[in-house]
C-alpha cells in the first residue's frame, strides 16, 4: 500500500496553535511539509511568528479573528491554546490534524521515527467499532481481525470520526498527580489502536488529535479557557466530552491509542493547579451531566446535536456556576458562526 | 512486570484436558504452575488415562467425578469437550481460578523473556478496574503510568475486577471462517496493556486464557449454551462466547471490573479451519440474535451476588429469546440447573 503522494494531502489541514515559536516544525518538515497549515497565533497580536521557509500556510491572530468574527469573536478564548478551534472553523478541508508546538516525532521500538500524521490518517480512514469490543484491538489494522464470537452483524463498522493518540515522555497528567510525580516519564509504547465504546466517556488530550471535519467539525469547540475565565485546561476536555455524546448519538467512532508523539515541554504545575482548580470540582458534576445526557431523534446534524446540548448545559450546569451559562451561550455563538463561515454561500475573508 | 504478592493458596489452575498427553504443556508451564494447586478435569469424551508428569500438586476429575456430583439428574448440563473445565470451577474452593487450554504454551514478551501468565493475571484480578471512565493510558495501576488528566477525581478508586481475559500470539483466537480465509495469519503482535472494559460494552470472552475471582463472580461462569455439534477446536465452538456475555452483565450489574489485554500465551498449531467450516454451524446464527438482548437486559436491584443475577438472567433468557427458540429454552434451563447445582456443591 505505499502511496507515491503523502495520502490526502489536499484534504487535510494541520492546525497548529502557538504563542512562542513554530521552531518544532523542522523536525516534522519530512512529514508535514506536503500538507497545507492553518498557525492560529495567541497572545500579542503584534507579535510576528516567523513560519519556517518552505510550508504553505495561513495565519491568524487575535486581530484577524476579530476582523473575521466579529462581535462572534467572543466565543475564542484568548491566552490559551483553545484558540486553536477557530482553525478548525475557517478550515476549508475534510480532515484536521492538530499539534501542539512542543511535539515532536516519537520513535518506536524499533527506533524508527514515526509518522503521526500517516497513522491518524490511517485510523480515519477505517471503521470504527463501538458497539461491540474486539479484544485484538483494531480488527482493520494490519495483522489484526475480529475475534471469534464477534458478531457477524456488527463487522463493518462504522465511520470514524475522531482518532486520539498517545504521548512519550510528558505524560498528560493534571495538576495534582504531577505535583505528586513530577519524574513520572511515559515509556510504554501500546502497539494498539482501538475504539472507544459506545456510552463511555474518555479524557481527550488535544495535544495529538485528528478528526473528519465533515463529519464532526462543528462538536469540536473548545471552549471559554484562559483570559478573563474560571478556568483552563479543560478545552480539550470539554470538546471531548461534547464530542463523544455525539459521535454515540450519530453513530460515529472514536479511535485512540497510536499513534504516539514526543511531548518535550512538562508545564508548570503550580501554573496549571491554578488553571485546573475549578475543573477539578466541576467535573465531579459535569461527567454525570455528559453520562446521563441523551439527545433527541430530530438532532440529526452536529450542528443540531450541539444546540441541543448547550441547551442542557445552560439548564443543567448553569446551576453548578453562571460560567456555565456564558459557555453555553458561546457554545451557541460557536455554531452561528461555524455556519455563517462554512455556508456555501459565504466565502470568508482571507488571512493576511 | 508484577511485584504483586501472590497468595499461594488462593489460586486454583484449571486444566480441561482435551488431550490425553499433557506432558509438554506441564513441563512447559512448570515454573508458572508449580507452587500452585491444579485441578485437571478430563474430558468426559476421551477415553482412557491421563498422561501427567510429577510434581505437581493436583487433584484430576474425570467422568466417573462428574456422575457421581452432578448424577444423571441433569440431562442438560455437559460437560463435554471444553466445557469440561466447568466442572473444575465447581470443584474449586479457592478465591482465584486461572485456566488455560491445553494447547496452549508460555508466550515471550517484547524482550523476549518468558510471560508468566498466572502472575498477570493474579495481578489484574488483584488491582482495581476502571469501568465507568476509559483512561487513555489503559491501565492507571500500572507501575510507570497514572489516571490522565481529565479523569474525574471521584472515580480514581476503580472496583474490583472480577474477570481478566487473557490474549494470545501465534494462532490467535479467531472463527473458523476468518482464519480459512486468512490460513497464514498469526498474531505477532504483543500490545503491553491491560485496559479495563467498560460498563455496558459487551466482548467476546475467549476461554483459551482466562481468570477470575471465583468467590465473586464464580457461577456465571457456567455451560449453557452449546452447538448442536459443539467440537474439540475452538473453531467449532461458542460456549465460551454466551458464558462470556453472562459474566459481562453479572460484572456490570455488581460494579465489577472485566480487564482485557496481558497475559498473552502462545498458541500451538493445532486443527485445520477449513475442515472445520465443513462442520454443521447450528447455533452459530444464533449467537447474532442474543446480541441486543444481551447489550440491553437489566437486572433488578434485589440480584446483589452472582447467582442470583444469573438466575435473572436466565429467566429473562427463558422469556425473551426461548421463544424464538427452543436452544435459548434449553440454555435458560441450563442455567437454573447449574446455580442449583453450584449451590448443592458449596453446602456439602
Amino acid at each position: 500500500m505505499a502511496a507515491a503522494a503523502p495520502p490526502l494531502k489536499d484534504e487535510l489541514d494541520i492546525v497548529i496553535p502557538t504563542i512562542r515559536n513554530l521552531d518544532f516544525l523542522e523536525m516534522w518538515r519530512p512529514f508535514f511539509q506536503p500538507y497545507h497549515l492553518i498557525i492560529v497565533q495567541d497572545g500579542d497580536p503584534a507579535k510576528t511568528i516567523k513560519v519556517p521557509d518552505g510550508f504553505d500556510y495561513e495565519l491568524y491572530n487575535r486581530n484577524d479573528i476579530n476582523r473575521i468574527l466579529g462581535p462572534k469573536a467572543s466565543c475564542i478564548s484568548f491566552k490559551d491554546s483553545a484558540c486553536r478551534c477557530f482553525g478548525y472553523m475557517v478550515s476549508k478541508k475534510k480532515y484536521i490534524f492538530t499539534i501542539d508546538d512542543d511535539c515532536f516525532v516519537a520513535k518506536d521500538p524499533s527506533g524508527k521515527q514515526i509518522n503521526a500524521l500517516e497513522q491518524h490518517i490511517k485510523n480515519l480512514l477505517c471503521p470504527s467499532t463501538p458497539l461491540f469490543f474486539n479484544t485484538l484491538y483494531d480488527p482493520f489494522r494490519d495483522g489484526s481481525d475480529f475475534v471469534r464470537g464477534y458478531p457477524f452483524s456488527l463487522r463493518e463498522g462504522v465511520p470514524t470520526a475522531v482518532s486520539h493518540g498517545l504521548w512519550l515522555n510528558i505524560p498528560d497528567y493534571d495538576a495534582p498527580t504531577q505535583l505528586v510525580k513530577p519524574l513520572e516519564r511515559n515509556t510504554k509504547f501500546v502497539d494498539a489502536v482501538l475504539t472507544i465504546p459506545k456510552g463511555t466517556l474518555f479524557p481527550m488530550c488535544g495535544m495529538n488529535l485528528a478528526f473528519d471535519r465533515d463529519l464532526i467539525g462543528p462538536a469540536m469547540y473548545f471552549g471559554l479557557m484562559g483570559d478573563g475565565q474560571p478556568i483552563g485546561r479543560y478545552d480539550d476536555m470539554w470538546a471531548g466530552w461534547c464530542t463523544k455524546v455525539i459521535c454515540d448519538h450519530l453513530g460515529l467512532g472514536v479511535k485512540t491509542g497510536l499513534p504516539y508523539i514526543w511531548h518535550s515541554k512538562a508545564s508548570n504545575p503550580f501554573v496549571n493547579l491554578k488553571k485546573e482548580y475549578n475543573g477539578i470540582f466541576w467535573q465531579e458534576e459535569i461527567i454525570p451531566f455528559f453520562q446521563a445526557a441523551t439527545l433527541s431523534k430530530d438532532s440529526t446534524t452536529v450542528q443540531k446535536c450541539y444546540i441541543e446540548l448547550a441547551k442542557q448545559v445552560k439548564e443543567k450546569l448553569g446551576k453548578v456556576d453562571p460560567y456555565f451559562v456564558k459557555l453555553a451561550d458561546a457554545m451557541e455563538t460557536w455554531i452561528q458562526a461555524w455556519d455563517e463561515l462554512n455556508s456555501p454561500a459565504k466565502a470568508p475573508a482571507k488571512a493576511k | 512486570m508484577s511485584q504483586v504478592i501472590i497468595q499461594d493458596d488462593e489460586v486454583d489452575i484449571v486444566i480441561g484436558a482435551i488431550q490425553s498427553d499433557l506432558t509438554s504443556f506441564m513441563e512447559a508451564w512448570r515454573p508458572m504452575f508449580s507452587r500452585f494447586h491444579l485441578i485437571i478435569v478430563q474430558d468426559p469424551d476421551l477415553n482412557g488415562e491421563l498422561k501427567i508428569p510429577g510434581g505437581f500438586n493436583l487433584n484430576l476429575y474425570t467422568k466417573s467425578d462428574m456422575d457421581k456430583v452432578v448424577g444423571s439428574s441433569s440431562s442438560t448440563i455437559s460437560f463435554s469437550g471444553y466445557s469440561c473445565r466447568y466442572f473444575g470451577y465447581l470443584m474449586s474452593r479457592k478465591k482465584y481460578i486461572i485456566s488455560i487450554d491445553d494447547d496452549c504454551i508460555p508466550a515471550k514478551d517484547s524482550k523476549g523473556e518468558l510471560v508468566d501468565a498466572v502472575a498477570q493475571h493474579i495481578t489484574n484480578l488483584t488491582t482495581p478496574a476502571t469501568p465507568f471512565f476509559f483512561n487513555t493510558l489503559y491501565d492507571p495501576f500500572c507501575k510507570g503510568t497514572d489516571f490522565v488528566r481529565g479523569y474525574p477525581f471521584s472515580l480514581r478508586n476503580g472496583v474490583e475486577c472480577g474477570l481478566s481475559c487473557g490474549l494470545w500470539l501465534n494462532l490467535a483466537d479467531y472463527d473458523a471462517p476468518t482464519q480459512a480465509l486468512k490460513p497464514n495469519a498469526r498474531n505477532s503482535r504483543y500490545v503491553d496493556a491491560v485496559l479495563t472494559v467498560p460498563s455496558r460494552t459487551m466482548l467476546p470472552l475467549s476461554g483459551i486464557n482466562i481468570a477470575f475471582n471465583n468467590e465473586l463472580v464464580g457461577p456465571a461462569l457456567l455451560p449453557a449454551f452449546r452447538l448442536t455439534k459443539e467440537g474439540k477446536f475452538r473453531w467449532e465452538t461458542v460456549e465460551d462466547i454466551w458464558t462470556g456475555m453472562c459474566a459481562k452483565v453479572v460484572c456490570d450489574h455488581l460494579k465489577l471490573g472485566v480487564k482485557s489485554g496481558l497475559p498473552y500465551v502462545w498458541r500451538q498449531e493445532r486443527g485445520s479451519a477449513v475442515e472445520s467450516l465443513k462442520k454443521e454451524w447450528e447455533g452459530v446464527q444464533l449467537m447474532e440474535e442474543v446480541v441486543p438482548f444481551f447489550q440491553s437486559v437489566r437486572l433488578s436491584e434485589a440480584a446483589v451476588t452472582a447467582e442470583d443475577c444469573v438466575a435473572e438472567i436466565a429467566a429473562s433468557v427463558k422469556e425473551q429469546l426461548g421463544r424464538s427458540n427452543p436452544m435459548f429454552a434449553r440454555a435458560a434451563e441450563t442455567m437454573v440447573e447449574w446455580i442449583k447445582l453450584w449451590k448443592q456443591v458449596r453446602s456439602q
